[in-house]
């Protein structure tokens, strides 16, 4: 993650879909165009979904790393609609 | 009063109703998409001809209950200046179902409402020794249940990985359900026994790091009445539309040529045998 300067950081592992990606959502929400989002998911369905839900909603996807205790962080780049 | 014809009504989607006189219609309708102007006019027959009401069949279809005997012409020429046209029952090709596929669904792998439209055109009402049935369903979630049917078709994602593309972002290792997908030494390493072309790798990809070609998973002998049996996967993956119509040809015309009356496909496919079965669909398949 050092290759990345992280605006903000939003943990999702404390809650289920449909709610993890709508607190990643909000999270990215408040920050401006092209700053950068460190979204924490558990492994199994968060991490099967969100990146492509976030994906779909017109951000950039930069990586997702493996913390080694069954989460996951996806770097994310804010993407404002034009 | 002329005796009457209850196997040319029931061919032309006229139901008889345990009410004497009393027909249930159905309709026409492929993929379950009906406009507006379908459905004011079934609204109107309904409400003019039918007990005000309709039924929702379990493929997509519409029934219109309660149509009298002796209304059967003029239902039939009113619910045409609405655009709708009689059903099929009894052995012949039925109503051909299918999900709003990927014009509309994000999961969609194909366009599986212009797949049905296709078989449609091609097979619709076709004299069979029972009745046969066609479902298309977009992807992997399978929404429309393609093994219940007698040939249940499936979209499906034939990929390749772009390297030059990739970001290595390892977002489509985890996407994957049947983790079919590995790094190794910043290569990616597609496991195709356990690929099963539902295409969330490419779907979930943030560069679109993947080509995608649209394909099918074909399904042959499901059947979900008296007896239950699940539509089995013969083929490997069909990679055309082109392909695709050979390979329903071909199970069609295997059902035609061997099957008794008032056999479902299913026990066509165990009486004749698998192998006899898959060597015509094999023929087709290479073309």
């Amino acid at each position: 993650m050092a290759d990345y300067k992280i605006d903000d950081t939003v943990d999702i592992t404390d809650v289920v879909c449909p709610v993890t990606f709508v607190k990643a959502k909000v999270a990215l929400e408040e920050l401006d165009d092209g700053q950068i989002l460190a979204v924490r998911m558990n492994n199994g369905e968060p991490v099967q979904n969100v990146p492509r839900s976030i994906k779909e909603e017109g951000h950039q996807i930069l990586k997702l790393t493996d913390n080694g205790d069954d989460t996951f962080t996806l770097i994310v780049k804010k993407v404002e609609d034009e | 009063m002329a005796k009457v014809d209850y196997a040319t009504l029931k061919k032309g989607g006229f139901m008889r109703q345990k009410q004497k006189n009393n027909f249930s219609l159905r309709l026409a309708c492929v993929g379950g998409a009906l406009t507006a102007e379908n459905l004011k006019k079934i609204a109107e027959v309904a409400e003019k001809y039918g007990d005000g009401y309709v039924h929702l069949t379990s493929r997509q279809g519409v029934e219109i209950p309660f149509i009298k005997l002796d209304d059967i012409d003029d239902v039939t020429a009113d619910l045409a200046k609405g655009g709708c046209r009689p059903g099929v029952c009894g052995p012949r090709v039925r109503t051909v179902t299918a999900c709003q596929g990927n014009t509309v669904c994000p999961s969609g792998n194909i366009n599986s409402y212009d797949i049905a439209v296709k078989l449609n055109e091609r097979y619709f009402g076709r004299e069979l020794p029972h009745k046969f049935k066609f479902g298309v369903t977009g992807c992997q979630n399978n929404c429309l249940k393609a093994e219940e049917n007698d040939v249940g078709i499936k979209g499906a994602a034939q990929i390749s990985w772009k390297e030059d593309t990739c970001i290595h972002c390892g977002v489509c290792e985890k996407a994957c359900r049947e983790e079919a997908i590995t790094f190794r030494d910043g290569k990616l390493v597609i496991d195709t026994q356990k690929c099963n072309y539902c295409g969330r790798c490419a779907k979930s990809c943030p560069v679109d790091a993947w080509d995608v070609n649209e394909a099918f998973l074909v399904s042959f002998g499901g059947t979900f009445g008296n007896h239950i049996s699940k539509g089995r996967e013969f083929l490997p993956l069909i990679t055309s539309e082109e392909q695709l119509f050979r390979v329903t040809d071909a199970a069609i015309q295997f059902f035609a040529d061997h099957a008794n009356a008032g056999e479902r496909f299913k026990f066509t496919i165990d009486r004749v045998g698998e192998e006899k079965l898959y060597e015509v669909l094999k023929g087709a398949y290479d073309g």
